[in-house]
């Protein structure tokens, strides 16, 4: 029972059954109307040569009385295929003619409706045939009948029912192959396609549907089914280079933590000796939940959440208050810090977001401007905002290392930090968070070289 | 001074009641939004620390209908929602302040003794002293035993922020978020390095330190002679 529900519930199943019901009603209709306009155009041609002879022998009786009409009929009757002719007594009996049996009522009828009736040769064979008959009424109580063999035009319908049903057998076996090829060759394609999915899912991201290379709908379907599982391999795979991030970076500190706490706890047994354990495990924990923060928060950056954060702003005075925030701490980092405005820069954005983002920048440009080889003197950080056309700009440009070409589109990955820097405190997501808020203000972040030095610049649309 | 904490984990409330009574407080603990609610009309508290995801009534409703009762105990929001947006969510619904967890306990109780002082009346005095140190808000002048000192205008109001709350533990958040206002995290200690300069010009040379570091906390302004 289930196993024909599901084949009655295939698309293959109803496609056939669709093309035979249609076909089949198109070929009885189709048939049936043409066997019926036959049987109308040959049943008229009898009636006509019917009509015809009678014309005929209804002269001969003008002209030469009844024997006239005995006479032509005798003549008529000799040549093949010659029609029916009877003359016959109000009784029954037969005075002339080639027929040797008649129903009797049948020429008591005065009709001149042509009728079909089973009648009998005189001559040749005895098997009963079928006529259309006339009668008509001759003088003296006698009575003629005229009539045509009308077996040809059964036999016609015979091969018409015949060719009826022979079609649709034919349908139904073309329905079936049709079910047979559009289930085998296409709708294999949609199983393989769902086939395929399955594995997919079931995790084997690099299978890929297969392309013919006809070029047909399944083709094209299947290249952009393709293209899609690229996309989402690519998309895992950043996911999963990002949660190995997220493992490394968050699984390090935890492993720190947890191992002070287990050495605090084996060593002696001395206040002092907890109390820096569990300040250092507090200050662990601290760094943790910074990595988590700034996790979460380009998160919901890039998902694009803070409604009604953004509002119309002059970045000028931003820049300034970041630059004056960070200032002593460049001063005690020995960094000359400088800072060229130009006023006012109106845009629309969320002061918070732009901030943090400048504060990272800032921060970075101060912390790494001394971590080469070579120590710039004097060690310098310039920060730059002004306008360009359409565009309001931020430079944050150091004179330090900078970052080599080659690794400059990787820092702007979570939790990249060039080895250089590993040493350097901070969870690696600053970069990212600053490309998550230039993002979402439609605006775009790039490294550049500072010549020397690395020059981080930020985009934003200005407001008109 | 009376603290209403509406809490549901119990291993928090029952370290924050612990906590809150050994700095002297006396808290009442409500594990759910209802339960808050009917305590925080029986009684009447000095600050009431609110968590924003309660069982049978949340807390943000339970501060909204508090404050459409006439409550106008200061109230601190707790959240795991730390963003700006949710913040602003929170004060709007009748917050007076806001902390995201997970927060250090000294954070919480220098937020919370704030608060509480807020209420007390004169906060509009023009003149703020501590010690020797004076600062007149109507001039921006401020003077130490009668030497002027010339301050930035940044460093005018953390020192205004610090005297304000002076005799009162202020946490770096509180002066980030109050002198700067910011409300994301500078990863460096840039605060401490505000507040050493601060100090450089208030403290520097006279024999009685009136900016003290509170350990594992904050900062402090304090005349010790009193």
């Amino acid at each position: 029972m289930t196993a024909i529900a599901k084949v009655v519930r295939t698309t293959a199943f109803k496609l056939a059954a669709t093309y035979f019901v249609v076909f089949t009603v198109f070929a009885v209709v189709f048939v049936g109307w043409i066997s019926r306009e036959t049987d109308r155009i040959l049943t008229q041609q009898v009636q006509d040569s019917i009509e015809a002879e009678i014309g005929v022998l209804a002269d001969e009786g003008l002209s030469k009385g009844l024997t006239g009409i005995v006479a032509a009929i005798e003549q008529r009757s000799r040549v093949p295929g010659a029609s029916l002719y009877v003359i016959a007594d109000a009784s029954g009996n037969v005075v002339a003619g080639n027929v040797t049996e008649v129903p009797p009522a049948l020429l008591q009828r005065s009709g001149i409706d042509p009728v079909t009736i089973p009648y009998k040769r005189l001559e040749g064979d005895s098997t009963r045939h079928l006529a259309m008959v006339r009668v008509l009424p001759l003088p003296n109580g006698l009575r003629m009948l005229v009539g045509r063999d009308v077996s040809d035009i059964e036999r016609i319908r015979v091969v018409v029912a015949k060719a009826m049903m022979i079609g649709v057998g034919l349908l139904i076996a073309l329905a079936l192959l049709s079910w047979f090829f559009v289930s085998r060759r296409v709708l294999k394609r949609i199983d393989q396609v769902s086939a395929t999915s399955r594995r997919i899912m079931d995790g084997d991201l690099s299978g890929r549907l297969e392309v013919t290379g006809t070029g047909d709908e399944f083709d094209r379907l299947a290249a952009s089914l393709n293209a899609m599982l690229d996309r989402i391999e690519a998309l895992l795979s950043g996911l999963k280079d990002v949660s190995d991030n997220i493992a490394h970076d968050l699984k390090t500190p935890l492993t720190r933590l947890r191992t002070r706490v287990e050495a605090a706890l084996a060593g002696p047994e001395r206040t002092d000796e907890y109390r820096a354990a569990l300040e250092a495990t507090i200050e662990d924990s601290d760094q943790l939940i910074r990595t988590f923060n700034a996790l979460l928060m380009i998160a919901r950056i890039e998902a694009g959440s803070p409604d009604g954060a953004m509002a119309p702003l002059d970045l000028a005075p931003i820049v300034a208050d970041v630059a004056e925030f960070y200032e002593p701490v460049a001063e005690e980092a020995e960094v000359y810090l400088a800072l060229s405005l130009e006023e006012p820069l109106p845009m629309l954005g969320s002061r918070e977001l732009i901030s943090q983002a400048l504060g990272n920048l800032v921060d970075n440009a101060i912390k790494y401007v001394k971590s080469g080889d070579a120590k710039p003197s004097p060690a310098r950080v310039q920060v730059t905002a002004r306008r360009e056309g359409s565009d309001i700009v931020v430079h944050v440009a150091d004179n330090g290392p900078g970052i080599p070409a080659s690794e400059r589109e990787r820092v702007l990955e979570r939790f990249v930090r060039l080895e250089k820097s590993r040493s350097q405190p901070g969870s690696g997501l600053g970069l990212s968070l600053v490309d998550a808020v230039a993002k979402l203000h439609h605006g775009s972040l790039s490294l550049g070289d500072a010549g020397p030095g690395l020059v981080v610049t930020l985009r934003f649309p200005a407001a008109s | 001074m009376r603290i209403l904490l509406v809490e549901d984990d119990r291993e928090t409330a029952a370290y924050l009641v612990k906590a809150l009574k050994e700095a002297g407080h006396v808290p009442d603990h409500a594990a759910d939004g209802e339960e808050g609610a009917f305590l925080a009309e029986a009684n009447r508290y000095d600050v009431m620390v609110v968590d924003r995801m309660l069982p049978k009534k949340d807390g943000l409703t339970l501060v909204s209908e508090a404050r459409a009762k006439g409550n106008d105990t200061p109230v601190l929001i707790l959240s795991a929602l730390g963003q700006v947006d949710d913040r602003v969510t929170g004060l709007r619904a009748g917050g007076d302040d806001y902390l995201a967890k997970p927060y250090a306990f000294s954070e919480l109780l220098a937020r919370v003794e704030v608060l509480a002082r807020r209420r007390k009346p004169g906060e509009a005095e023009t003149l703020l002293r501590v010690g020797d140190l004076e600062l007149d808000r109507l001039s921006h002048t401020v003077r130490r035993a009668q030497t002027s000192i010339p301050l930035q205008p940044r460093e005018f109001r953390l020192l205004e922020y610090l005297m304000k709350h002076a005799g009162q533990v202020v946490t770096r958040t509180m002066l980030l978020e109050n002198v700067w206002d910011y409300h994301f995290d500078p990863q460096t200690n840039v605060i401490d390095v505000h507040i050493s300069r601060l100090r450089s010009k208030v403290d520097k040379g006279f024999s009685e330190t009136l900016v003290h570091t509170v350990r594992g906390a904050g900062y402090m302004i304090r005349d010790s002679h009193r």
